[in-house]
């Protein structure tokens, strides 16, 4: 189980917890288990997220392997000009 | 064998700073921009605007128009296609609007003839029937319970209950107990900021050349900062597809974001499909401001506490962003970065995402930071002067370090503020004496930067020389740099080395130039494409010796047997092994294909002098110092360029730049001599120093640099325009009758 630290805004959504333990060696396994456990973040996953592991802001690449012990944080999909 | 360039240091190319390989095309006229394609049997288009801040559209009657001698074709909403969804939807509704036009600006219809001044004289023949709605332009009147709803509806699941419906988005995060951190504080200061929006300012308007047939097949040429992402949306808006439409990126004359979408490019494909002609169509100076997409105005609150040895004890931050009559602008960005360079024990940031009658808000440096910064950084300035303590040393006590935590919520890995700050305090500028009627402010920024999508091919010629394809249109120098980055890894000179945009058929898939991604990214992908050239290189030099590939190395430029047990072989120089090529196994090329997610984020502390003249408020920056981290600089002169480029454009946005809205909801200020961007008689020499923490994300270590040069500037001069003045200043941008309001204030 990886724990994923949300943003504050979203902890109303599962019920005022700071993180969620999920599932998942890579990112996409892990917003795939967030969908599958807590539907009320699916819409925020479908607006886009990027998600830091271990200090690196993985903004797209589903990828990108997430080990045991990694610091997830879930972040609005990042863009720039 | 698996070829490993990675290095930071000991280069022979990277960190030169040789000429430009678009120098000569630029300053001779050769360079072909947006507007100086031309196609024969082309047809010129004009687009009918809304003059209304908010109406109804309740008829369009193009009959006069279309009777015209040489008007070819009249296109509306109706000729796009439907049952478009989410941003794809949002951005055609800005392109041509559908029932409600939602801005002053607005396109409602398009005209195609065979000229632009029988298309300017049809454009205004067409008549549009209009009730018009009440409107709204600012962002706190938007969010207020009697504000007119611009669509309902349109707000996404993050927005809260309770909220007007123009409020469409929201973010909200932070740690800690913030009013615990408050209540430790020896003093805390909670302050009101605004700014204006603004645009990009880019000297281009936006330009292209389109040509449709009824095959669904389709050429387009256009300035962008991304022709995949113009073709992925022309296609979509015209119902063909994707690979159809062999989109063909110009030169461009400056973009900084505001070239990241489209906004004409839809409307030239269309009209050519319906005239069976090119069409090719330009913006005037007044469509790019009414119509393109500024940035956002704010409107924020900033509350920070302090101790009085210079621990901040908690901060909090609420940032309000209008967006125009579409979803988009970045509250999350604004919150994010907003208290990015602190260390904080308690902190909370909430952002909101308000729309209004205004064009859609389109991306410009950083979007959203700089404004954040301002408000931030303006407090943090104002707490150190009334608790009488330096301002480096107070956010060298706070900096946010390796390891420390960021305000919205991971961990930092390497990052360079400390250095920055370090640097900052080093230099001349900060110890230099201020004469009277002058103050001096400092200010640090943060942003992110992105990798993204990415695609680049490298072809050997048989003279040795390369020639490298990228995706991603050069909006700061980027064929240099990657020119340099190939020649490091080649091991030849930078001159032999041609880098070229390719059309959307010519490579696979790029991401927009955006994010200060193209020197992170692109730069990567020439790398790694470059290294796959070079171990067929060794390959073929291990045939010709007939020994083991492992046992060739490369070496700047040269094959060789990697030791005794190689055998004796003379060194092959790069031009040996390509001038056979093609009978040693066929041409030698290297490509690479991958979404990077290793780029570094970057900050930046800026120090400035301004000295405002008391009887008029006019206010002249009068030294300017840019201390940021690069990573590494690949063109040492292109990086200074950029951090000079974001703090002149920061200098407008802070003194001058804003888009005015008349109580009717219209644009009063639409061209660049009401609209003042600073000229270089209004700007300093803009020292430059280069900060080098190296990105373990990039095999050279470049973190990107477009963007942070921006996020410093508006919270530096307002705080060396407090400090001159001895008022604070809180509203952007700092014109000369606020500057007079702020000393009037003092005095009376």
């Amino acid at each position: 189980m990886v724990d994923v630290a949300l943003w504050s805004g979203l902890r109303p959504l599962v019920g005022g917890q700071d993180s969620i333990a999920v599932e998942g060696r890579t990112v996409g396994q892990i917003l795939d288990s967030i969908r599958r456990n807590y539907p009320a973040l699916a819409p925020t996953l479908d607006a886009g997220v990027s998600v830091v592991v271990d200090g690196r802001v993985i903004a797209s690449s589903l990828t990108e392997p997430v080990g045991e012990n990694s610091e997830v944080v879930l972040m609005m999909r990042l863009k720039g000009g | 064998m698996a070829l490993d360039s990675s290095k930071t240091t000991d280069f022979k190319y990277v960190g030169t700073r040789p000429d430009r390989p678009d120098g000569l095309d630029k300053v001779t006229g050769r360079a072909k921009f947006g507007a100086d394609a031309t196609a024969p049997g082309m047809l010129f288009a004009a687009i009918k605007r809304s003059p209304h801040a908010h109406a109804k559209i309740l008829k369009i009657d193009a009959s006069k128009a279309l009777a015209m001698d040489g008007v070819k074709a009249v296109v509306t909403r109706a000729d796009f296609a439907e049952g478009l969804t989410g941003e794809t939807w949002n951005v055609l509704e800005n392109v041509m609007a559908g029932e409600t036009a939602l801005y002053d600006g607005h396109a409602v219809a398009a005209v195609a003839a065979t000229s632009a001044l029988i298309a300017r004289d049809a454009m205004k023949a067409i008549e549009v029937e209009y009730e018009l709605l009440p409107h709204v332009t600012d962002v706190d009147k938007a969010m207020a319970a009697d504000a007119p709803v611009i669509r309902a509806g349109a707000a996404d699941a993050s927005v809260p209950e309770g909220l007007h419906p123009n409020v469409v988005r929201y973010y909200e995060s932070g740690h800690g107990d913030v009013e615990a951190g408050f209540a430790e504080a020896d003093l805390v200061i909670e302050d009101h900021f605004t700014t204006e929006a603004t645009h990009q300012g880019y000297i281009e308007p936006h330009a292209c050349l389109g040509t449709l047939g009824a095959d669904g097949k389709g050429e387009l040429w256009c300035c962008t900062q991304g022709h995949w992402n113009v073709q992925k949306l022309c296609a979509a808006m015209l119902g063909i597809e994707t690979s159809q439409l062999r989109v063909t990126a110009s030169e461009i004359g400056g973009g900084f974001g505001g070239k990241t979408t489209i906004f004409i490019e839809p409307v030239a494909l269309a009209l050519s499909r319906k005239a069976n002609r090119p069409v090719k169509l330009v913006m005037t100076r007044a469509e790019v401001f009414r119509a393109s997409g500024p940035t956002s105005s704010t409107s924020m609150d900033v509350k920070i506490g302090m101790k009085s040895d210079g621990t901040i004890t908690a901060a909090q931050g609420t940032f309000r962003l209008q967006g125009g009559a579409f979803p988009g602008g970045p509250c999350e960005m604004t919150a994010m970065c907003a208290f990015a360079p602190y260390n904080l024990t308690n902190v909370h940031q909430v952002g909101y995402d308000v729309m209004t009658n205004r064009p859609k808000q389109a991306a410009y440096r950083a979007p959203g930071s700089p404004m954040a910064a301002f408000a931030v950084e303006s407090v943090i300035d104002e707490l150190c002067n009334q608790l009488g303590l330096d301002p480096f040393e107070v956010r060298l006590k706070n900096a946010s370090r390796e390891g420390t935590r960021a305000s919205f919520g991971p961990k930092w890995p390497r990052i360079g503020l400390v250095e920055t700050l370090e640097a900052a305090r080093a230099h001349p500028h900060y110890t230099a004496p201020l004469k009277e009627g002058q103050g001096r402010g400092i200010s640090c920024g943060f942003w992110f930067n992105h990798g993204g999508e990415t695609s680049v091919s490298l072809a050997m010629s048989e003279d040795g020389s390369a020639q490298i394809m990228v995706g991603t249109p050069d909006i700061g120098g980027s064929r240099a740099s990657m020119a340099l980055m190939a020649a490091e890894v080649l091991g030849i000179p930078y001159e032999n080395i041609r880098c070229t945009i390719a059309d959307t058929s010519s490579l696979g898939y790029n991401e927009i130039s955006h994010g200060s991604r193209v020197t992170y990214a692109s730069g990567l992908a020439t790398i790694k494409a470059a290294e796959a050239a070079v171990e067929e290189l060794c390959r073929r030099a291990a045939a010709k010796w007939d020994i083991p590939e492992e046992a060739v190395y490369w070496e700047d430029g040269y094959a060789k047997p990697s030791g005794p047990n190689a055998g004796d072989h003379a060194p092959l120089h790069i031009t040996e092994l390509t001038a056979d090529m093609g009978a040693t196994g066929g041409p030698i090329n290297g490509h690479f294909e991958a979404t990077p997610e290793g780029a570094g984020v970057s900050f930046a502390t800026h120090i400035v002098d301004a000295e405002v003249d008391p009887e008029t408020g006019a206010t002249k920056v009068v030294r300017y110092t840019v201390v940021q981290d690069a990573g590494k600089a690949i063109h040492p002169t292109y990086v200074e360029g950029q951090f000079q480029g974001g703090a002149a454009q920061g200098i407008g946005w802070a003194l001058n730049e804003e888009y005015i809205y008349g109580e009717d909801g219209r644009l009063q200020n639409a061209g660049f001599l009401d609209y003042r961007i600073p000229v270089a008689s209004d700007l300093p020499f803009i020292d430059t120093v280069i900060v080098e923490v190296p990105n373990p994300g990039h095999p050279f270590g470049v973190r990107g640099v477009g963007e942070t040069s921006i996020c410093p500037p508006l919270a530096a001069i307002a705080n060396a325009v407090s400090n001159a003045v001895g008022v604070r200043m809180r509203q952007l941008p700092m014109r000369p009758s606020r500057v007079l309001e702020a000393l009037e204030s003092k005095d009376g």
